[in-house]
Formats: C-alpha cells, structure tokens, sequence
C-alpha cells in the first residue's frame, strides 16, 4: 500500500530510509523517525483499535502521551508488549503490531453489539448489572468482564529483557524540553547546577518543534536544537529523551521511566530496554507544557476527529496528512496555525470557529490565505462509522443555547482545537494546592508542598516571550541559590503571533429529536449522558462520579477529558468549575511495565541467597535444598531414589542409632561485650543469667513486652565480658535490632555493645549416641568425657590446625556437639568430620531430619513461637524467674495468660499409628459437630517418629495441661480428613531427657 | 520515598531505615510497682497524631543507630532529627 497522505517534502523524519512495518498482518512503508501512528496515517488507517466498552470504531487522537485510544499490542523481538501507545511508538524495521480490543477483527468486531444495546451500558452499569445473583459473580460474570477488558493482552511467559533501576540526585530536575523546559536549564547549567533535563518525546523542543516563532534571530526549532547541544556538552547536565517523569513522590523524589530500546527491532546486547530512574532532586522545573482540550459534539469519537495540535504536529514533523478535506473546529486561534498549515500544503481547509468575529493577527493571516472561515459555527455531529465522512454542521446563537438549519459538509476529518489544558499532574502529585485560572478555564498549579516549580504552559503562560523570560528566570534564581554562583544570560527577542481570546463554549446542544452519542472520556468510553446519569442518580462528589462513571481514570489520567468533565459536573449543578474542584491525579503520568518498576529483581536475584561455607560439598553430596529465610539449606541427601520421606528417615535414625552431622551456620549469632553484658541478658532473658560461670552455656528465651515468646536460643560466657549468643535462623535480624533499642534508647547507662557474628562462623552439630567418639577423635587432645566437657559446657580446641569453638549443646534431644570455626575453615572442618565420622556411620542430615528430631523430643521452635504464645503454651515456664524482673514479665500476669485453660503445647499420636496429621489441622472433640465446630487448638508440626515408627505432632490446644490421654480429633479440611488422635506427652521421647546429659 | 537525615550519617533515603513508633513513650523503670492501667498504656496505646509525632527509626542498613525524627504525620515534612541521646 502506497503512503496516500504523505507529503512530498517537509517534516522531521529521514526520507532516505525507508522502512516496512506490518499492522494486523499487513504490510506497510513508513520512514526512519516516524511513530507507528504517523506511519499509519500515511498510510491512509485510522480504524486502529475499538472502544473499551462499545467497541465503537477507534482512530488517533493525539500525537503522543495525549493519545486517549490508539492503544496496540506489539509483538517485538518474538515477545508481546500490551497497552502501547502508537503515537509514542518509534517505527524500526519489521515492527508487528496489532488492535486490542476486537475480536474476531478491527473491522468486524463482535463486541461492537454492545454499541447497539447502549441502553443496557449506562453509567454505573457494573455496579448495577452483575449484583444479581450473588453467586454469579465469581463463575459467570467475572471472566466475561475480564476477557471483555482491558487493553491487550499481557505476556505469561518469563519476558527476557533486561530492565534497570538508577538511583540519580540533582540540583535541578527539570521535566520537559520544550521553551520553559530549555530556557530554565540553560539558565542553571549556566550557573554550574547539577541538571538533568528530561523529555518523553524522541525529539527535543516540545512546542518549538511546531510553532511558527522566532528566537534571537532563529526559529523556533533552531533555536532549541542549539539550546540542546549546548546542554549535551556541558559535564554538568544530563539530558535525556524517550524519558517520562511520571511520578512526584515525597521529600522530591521522582521516578522517570527511559525507553532505552523499544525504539529499536531488539536491544543490543547488556542494554537494558527500560531504565527506571529514582531521582532525588533539590528543586524541580515543571515544564509539562498543556494538552489541547476537545470540543464535545456528536459522534467526536469517530476515527477522523482528531486534535487540531496533533494534526499540525503530523504535517510539520512527519510530513502527514490526517485528511485531504478539514474541517477545523476552533473556539480559539490556536485552529487557524492547522488550518494555515493545510493551506500551505495545497490543502483547502474549512473553519468552523464558535466566536462570532475575531480579529487576531493569525486570522487576518488565514483571511490573506482565502481560508474559508465559518464565524458561530459548530459541529453538530460527525458522520460516518469506521472513519468520517461528512459532518452536520450549523450556526449557533449567540447565547450558544440554539442551533440553526443543518448543513452537510463532506470532510475526511475533523480537527477540534478546545483550548489549552494545563498539564498540572506531577504538580498535582506533589500535593500542590491548584487554582482555577478564569481566563484559560483550567487548574494551575499554585501552592507548592514540595520543592517544585511550574513554568510555561503548563503554568497556564500561552505567550512564548512570558514564558521565556519567566523561564530564564526562574532557572537562574533556583539554581543561583544551591550553587552560589550567577552567571546571567540576557533573554533573546521573541517573535510571535498575538492571538486573541477564545471562547469558553465547549459543548456542542444536541439538535431536537437527536440522541447522538457525545464522548468526553475517550479512553473509558464515558459519554455526556453517562455523567448526566450519574447527576441525576445523586453522586455530586467529583471523586464519586468520577468513580461511578469511569471518568478521568486508568492510563489517561484525564489527559483530554477531564476539564470538559468538570465543566459538565458545574453546568448540572449551576456552580463554577473552581467550586466543582478536580480529582487528585496519581501516578503514574502513564503507563509503565511492571518490567521496568520490578528491574533487575526477578527470579533468584528478587532476593539475595546466603549459603553457607559448606554448600558446595552438600551439592556434590546430593542435598535437596530448602529456602530458609534467605538461607538456603540442604533439606535431605538423596541417596539413589529415595524421595523426601524415606531420606528423612533414614537421616534421623541415624542420629538416633548412631551419629549425624547437621550445617548449623545458618544460626543467628550475636557477639555480645562489655563490662554489664550479664546485667543486659539478665534483663532480655527470662531466666537468671548473672551466675552463669566462664565456659558455660545456657538456654534462654526471650519475650516481647508484651509477654509473647519472641526467640529462643542458647548463650555462652566466652570470658569474663564476652558473650556468644544464637538466635534462631529467622529471627536473627530482628533479635538484633531488639537488642540494639534496648541498649541505644532504654538502658544507655549498661556499658555493652553488640554486633551480628553470623557470616564469621561455620557451624557444624555432631549429633548421636556416637558423637563423642567422634569429638574424642577430632579433638584427640581434649577432654571430652562427660565430667570434662559436660552438657552446656564450652571448650576452645584445635582441630587439625583450626582454631574451633566446642559447645555441648542440642537440639536432637540427643547427646550433641556444635562445633564452629571461622566462616574459612568451614568446609574444611565438614570434611574432616566426615572423614573421622566414617567408622562411626556418620552421615549428613538435613532440616526434615533435624524437625523429626526436635519434635519427637517436644522442642518448640518457630512454628509453636509464632507470635501468639507466651512461655507457658511452650511448657517454657519453669524457665521465668520469679525473683527478677525483664522485658515483658509485667504482662504476664494479665487475666488471659493466667487463665486455668490457658492453651499448652501437647504430643497428638493417630490412633491408627498410620495415617499423618496434616500440619495446621484442627484439634477438636467432636468430628460430626455442628459447624462452626468448637476448635480446642491446632496441630503446629508434625513428623515420623523414628524412634516409635508412627507419625507424631505437636499441637497447641487449650487446657493442653488437662488433656493427656483423651481421645479427640484431627481435621482438615483442607485435605479432607479427619483422624481420630490421642493427646499424649508432648515430650515423646526421651522425657527426662536423659540423652543430652549422659 | 523520605529522605532522612541521620544525625551520625546525613541524609539518607527512607529504604535504609526501619520505623519504630513513638518515640516519647517511657518504659516503665524495672523492678518497680506499676498499675495493670500503666503498664497496658505502655504496651498497647499509642497516639495517632495528624500532625507533628516524635517517632524513632533505626538506620537498620547504615550505622544501625536508633534516631529521633519529628516528622508531621500528614504532609510528611521532617522538622528535626536527633541522636537517641538527645531531647526536642
């Protein structure tokens, strides 16, 4: 297909390189500089896409972020790209696109029905529609509406592109590059600020790009080409393109998205596609510049009706054609630029301007040019379906309240020209208190929160010269008070067309007997008569109708609509627009891909992975391994094709019967030092800890203050002030910032310090009947007996070489060993333990084993200490002292915890001796109860005893201290069972605990 | 996202940093007698002020020091920030 609507000369875009693209399989020619939209519009299509809810044919709009609907779906380099806009969408060879929203096709597309049965559409339509029946909602209408929204399709598979992140600060963000943007950042850099000036568009100069004007002695674009090299040059400027500020967070700081690669047919290699940028900045120059505003009038949503601006932007900068017949419909002068501009080309143009007579420089110019120029005239209604055709248009009194005789035109577009809109977003994000402007009837920015400052258009200034000097200005003083330095640019002569005032007429009447569909939300499909509705149904909130109707929402934030919906709301209810107020805008500014926000933070990099010294000889020994916190510890060694349960067996059987060896490096451990470090545990702890003698270990709990169990572990007195503490895996994070608030904020006057000494060492539990023999063989100079190195005691020893730290600790139940050396040595301690542990049948476990273990003695752990149980459901009373105060034993005499029921850790056995409680079961009397049935506690872990051969668990039920022996209940509903249990002992083996003192 | 200015290390952002609550809440002094009332307000009851609150936060990923930041609850504005040691 040949490129109809491409002039032969003129424009931006390189004409010495051509390139093919494809859109809904069919092949085209487009330029090098293009957009997807401008190529298309080349091309003659405009049915790009279909509407949200009508599926109403849908065209171009805008020419960039303003684009309310030609939203398509790429497919780039064999991946899917959903919800891009094709007026921001850079053309490269063999780039793929495709419509959303229709199905089977663009052309023919079945949800279009909904157009037919609008009756059935209003506004509230959701809400009012799927409430009935209840249970429909979940397997009915839901996934109707689901299939049914949304624009595009988004990829499932794993998307292969490289995304980054950038943290950048600066003197002076500065979010634009059009005059007010180029001006105030040339004025900075000029005093030596730190600046990064950021623009969404491939192209700088916003504005300038377009507009008939001249700067010193260039024009326009001239002028802010120049302006840009400058600013390139200089070491302390960063100048970006394809970049979109899109969101104002607190204390200043501002995230941009760059599009780095989606201009290209795929990203080079190491080059990220998007780059998010985290940007701390000392002040910020909004220099959004405005967005034109549409005129409403019937059918304004037919492809063909498109911005007078980006009809303009289309001819000047990719030498396009919307159409070959305009019609221009203007309440202001900003029409006329298009319309000379068609003029120019040797296309005759018809303006429709709503003022009665105007006499502006630029309409003179049109009056010189024979432009045909229709004063009071209005579009009444845009003819034709997929694209226009004609349009009905008439003469409007001048009260605007009657329309006249309708004439037909044939056109083969219409370009409606509303004014300006002010883009306030990111100073609306800011928490800037905004004011209505009459003259211009929008919202400026006004009262700043934050270090932000608006200029230019975006700040409601419509004259190239204000806007200049105001900008050179601000630009200077800002930047002149970080650096303390002024070195001041005098501001180049501005020539400029004057233009004189619009017309505040925004809505075109509906003729009588007409009911024609007229759009104010292009994006959402929200429609005059939507927000009348919602009027009438009572919603005066603009934050409710906003919510009832869909108006302003989604990827458009309101860019053209939400003025003219604002406008609707204060006309229904007789007020003003200031009184109506707007709706908060939030970021982002427009869309971004979850890729780019989530970065470089996927798959095994969304988290760090800790491993311990010894992990790579557990890899060569098969170990299955498991996420433990950011740990990753073995879970089992997998011995031919053994699968979970039977490895676990044979592991804690083993530490039963003969000797294991467990990687215990993952073990929080706290350094602890100081003249009144055994005051300080005193206080943390629960038990006494001031007698605790040199080279002695003891177990300890310690509470929240609000007498709940935040971690247990053991801590040993290295010497005189020096401690070794050990704090379960998860929790070591957190007992140090504990500990850290206690000694910084509550307790100053204790002289100790702490610090993590996790990472320093390797840790290794020998643990078994055997295990002494081992130790002996380790540490053939020491003396290991049970007198030498009793439980809880502690030894230094050397182990072929290594310094180790010996503790007679256990958490088996059996009689144990930790051994830790330095975090270096750690694998060379496990293999000398497995070498000396070889006659003795040693064999590594892992933490399926190490839980069998510990819950077939009745050790509580994480899953009993899970932040709702004191020290008395844990059986950990008798370790409260009673004679001493610490954190949190205030609270444990409230009513709840004293109770006689009081909830208690208890053994649950199955009758059968076969069937495994699921972990999270229900303990309860009576199975066939009525619902709800009365819980007495749940089931917290469970494992296979292997020193009983039958399953075992630990459950925490209320009154678990009367319960022993009585027959009850395990469901689950979750797996559907439901097991009669006993209640035994939660101490199953060995009670008295004999194992770990012999 | 905040920035915070730590008194040991200057200003950082909000991500090096975990919040603590109150910070002119008192703990009640060890071994002493205290009414069940006293010591649940100790526990449990908090201000929620809009406005200006004295809250501590650790700089848990700097130099771990617990600080005081008077900051206002509504616009997020950060008035002042102290050592552990010292009062408003």
């Amino acid at each position: 297909m040949s490129e109809n609507f491409r002039l032969d000369k003129g424009g931006l875009i390189n004409r010495n390189k051509k390139i093919s693209f494809k859109f809904n399989g069919k092949k085209y020619l487009g330029y090098e500089g293009d957009t997807l939209a401008s190529a298309l519009i080349a091309n003659g299509v405009h049915l790009v896409g279909r509407s949200f809810k009508y599926h109403r044919p849908r065209g171009f709009f805008g020419a960039g972020v303003d684009e309310p609907y030609a939203i398509v779906q790429m497919n780039r380099n064999n991946q899917v790209d959903p919800n891009v806009k094709a007026t921001e969408q850079e053309l490269f060879e063999g780039l793929e696109a495709k419509s959303v929203n229709c199905w089977p096709n663009v052309d023919f597309d079945i949800g279009a029905i909904n157009n037919f049965l609008n009756k059935f559409f209003p506004a509230g339509f959701y809400y009012k529609t799927f409430m009935w029946p209840k249970s429909f909602w979940h397997k009915v209408y839901e996934p109707i509406i689901r299939k049914a929204a949304g624009f595009g399709t988004a990829s499932i598979k794993h998307d292969k592109e490289r995304y980054e992140h950038k943290y950048e600060y600066c003197d002076l963000l500065i979010t634009g590059s059009g005059p007010s943007g180029l001006a105030s950042a040339y004025a900075a850099a000029q005093n030596g600020a730190k600046v990064i000036l950021a623009e969404d568009k491939s192209r700088f100069g916003g504005s300038l790009l377009t507009s008939e004007v001249t700067i010193g002695n260039q024009s326009g674009q001239e002028w802010s080409q120049k302006i840009i090299s400058e600013l390139k040059s200089m070491p302390n400027v960063i100048v970006k393109n394809r970049s979109q500020v899109f969101g104002y967070y607190d204390h200043n700081m501002l995230v941009m998205s760059e599009r780095i690669s989606d201009h290209l047919p795929k990203s080079e290699k190491y080059t990220p596609k998007q780059r998010l940028w985290y940007i701390r900045a000392k002040e910020v120059i909004i220099s959004s510049g405005s967005i034109e505003r549409p005129l409403v009038f019937g059918n304004n949503d037919t492809p063909g009706v498109i911005l007078s601006s980006a009809a303009k932007e289309y001819l000047k900068i990719y030498g396009v054609l919307v159409g070959k017949k305009p019609l221009v419909f203007t309440n202001n002068d900003s029409g006329y630029e298009t319309a000379i501009e068609f003029k120019k080309n040797g296309i005759d143009p018809i303006v429709l301007d709503t003022r009665k007579d105007s006499n502006s420089e630029i309409i003179k110019e049109a009056k010189d040019l024979n432009i045909n120029i229709k004063f009071s005239y209005v579009v009444v209604t845009a003819k034709g379906y997929k694209k226009v055709k004609s349009a009905d248009i008439t003469k409007i009194s001048d009260d605007k309240k009657n329309i006249s005789t309708i004439e037909n035109v044939n056109c083969d577009c219409i370009c409606v020209s509303g004014f300006w809109t002010p883009t306030i977003h990111l100073a609306s994000q800011s928490g800037n208190k905004t004011k209505f402007k009459e003259e211009i009837d929008a919202f400026i920015p006004s009262q700043s929160k934050q270090k932000e400052t608006t200029l230019g258009s975006a700040n409601g200034i419509f004259t190239l010269e204000e806007t200049l000097n105001t900008s050179f200005e601000k630009g200077n003083d800002l930047s002149k008070q970080i650096t303390n330095k002024e070195n001041k640019i005098s501001v180049p002569t501005v020539v400029e067309k004057k233009y004189s005032k619009h017309d505040k007429f925004w809505c075109v009447p509906l003729p009588k007997g007409k009911n024609y569909k007229r759009f104010l939300d292009f994006q959402n499909d929200v429609t005059v008569s939507d927000i009348q509705l919602a009027l009438r149904e009572g919603y005066r909130s603009i934050e409710h109708v906003k919510r009832y109707t869909t108006l302003g929402m989604a990827t458009d934030q309101g860019k053209t609509s939400n003025l003219n919906g604002l406008q609707l709301v204060s006309d229904f209810e007789n007020k003003v627009v200031p009184q109506v107020g707007h709706t908060t805008f939030r970021p982002p500014y427009t869309s971004v891909s979850i890729g780019a926000i989530v970065g470089r933070e996927i798959g095994i990099h969304s988290k760090p992975t800790r491993k311990s010294p010894m992990h790579h000889w557990h890899e060569k020994n098969n170990a299955v391994f498991v996420d433990a916190g950011v740990w990753l510890r073995p879970r089992y060694y997998k011995h031919g094709s053994e699968n979970l349960f039977e490895a676990s067996k044979r592991e804690a059987k083993n530490v039963r019967q003969n000797v294991g060896v467990c990687d215990v490096t993952t073990l929080g451990k706290i350094d602890i030092k100081g003249p009144d470090s055994a005051e300080f545990l005193n206080r943390v702890y629960t038990n006494a800890w001031l007698k605790l003698p040199v080279g002695k270990a003891r177990y300890g709990v310690m509470l929240r203050e609000d007498g709940i169990v935040m971690d247990d572990g053991t801590t040993t007195r290295i010497s005189e002030n020096h401690y070794h503490m050990t704090t379960t895996t998860a929790q070591a994070a957190n007992v140090l910032s504990h500990l850290e608030y206690y000694l910084q904020l509550v307790w100053p006057e204790l002289n100790v310090n702490v610090v993590s000494s996790t990472e320093q060492w390797a840790g290794a539990a020998i643990a078994g009947p055997k295990s002494r023999d081992v130790l002996q063989k380790l540490f053939p100079d020491l003396d290991v007996t049970n007198e030498g190195l009793p439980f809880m005691g502690y030894r230094e020893g050397n182990l072929f070489g290594v310094n180790a730290k010996i503790y007679r600790i256990s958490f088996s139940g059996e009689l144990a060993y930790e051994v830790n050396v330095e975090s270096d040595n750690g694998n060379y301690m496990w293999e000398k333990i497995m070498e000396i542990g070889k006659e003795f049948n040693i064999q590594p476990y892992g933490t399926e084993a190490l839980s069998t273990l510990r819950i077939e003695m009745g050790h509580v752990a994480g899953s009993e200490l899970d932040g709702r149980t004191i020290p008395y459901d844990n059986s950990l009373d008798g370790l409260v002292s009673k004679k001493k105060d610490f954190i949190g034993k205030r609270s444990l005499n409230k009513t709840a915890y004293v109770a006689p029921d009081r909830q208690k850790v208890v053994g649950v056995v199955p009758l059968d001796k076969k069937t495994s409680i699921p972990e999270g079961s229900y303990i309860v009397r009576d199975a066939k109860a009525k619902l709800p049935n009365p819980k007495l506690g749940h089931v917290s872990a469970s494992c296979w005893s292997v020193e009983y051969d039958n399953p075992f668990s630990l459950a925490i039920i209320k009154d678990g201290k009367n319960m022993i022996g009585q027959k009850l209940f395990a469901m689950s509903p979750l797996k559907n069972k439901i097991i009669p249990v006993e209640i035994v002992s939660s101490h199953y083996v060995d009670p008295k605990g004999e194992r770990v003192r012999s | 996202m905040l920035y915070i200015k730590c008194p040991h290390c200057g200003l950082r952002s909000q991500n090096e940093f975990s919040y603590g609550g109150d910070a002119t809440v008192k703990r009640p002094e060890l071994n002493k007698e205290i009414s069940d009332q006293d010591w649940d307000n100790f526990v449990y009851l908090r201000k929620s002020p809009r406005g200006k609150h004295l809250e501590l936060w650790q700089h848990i990923s700097g130099c771990r020091q617990w600080i005081k930041v008077e900051r206002d609850t509504l616009t997020h504005e950060i008035f002042k920030t102290l050592k552990a040691n010292e009062e408003l």
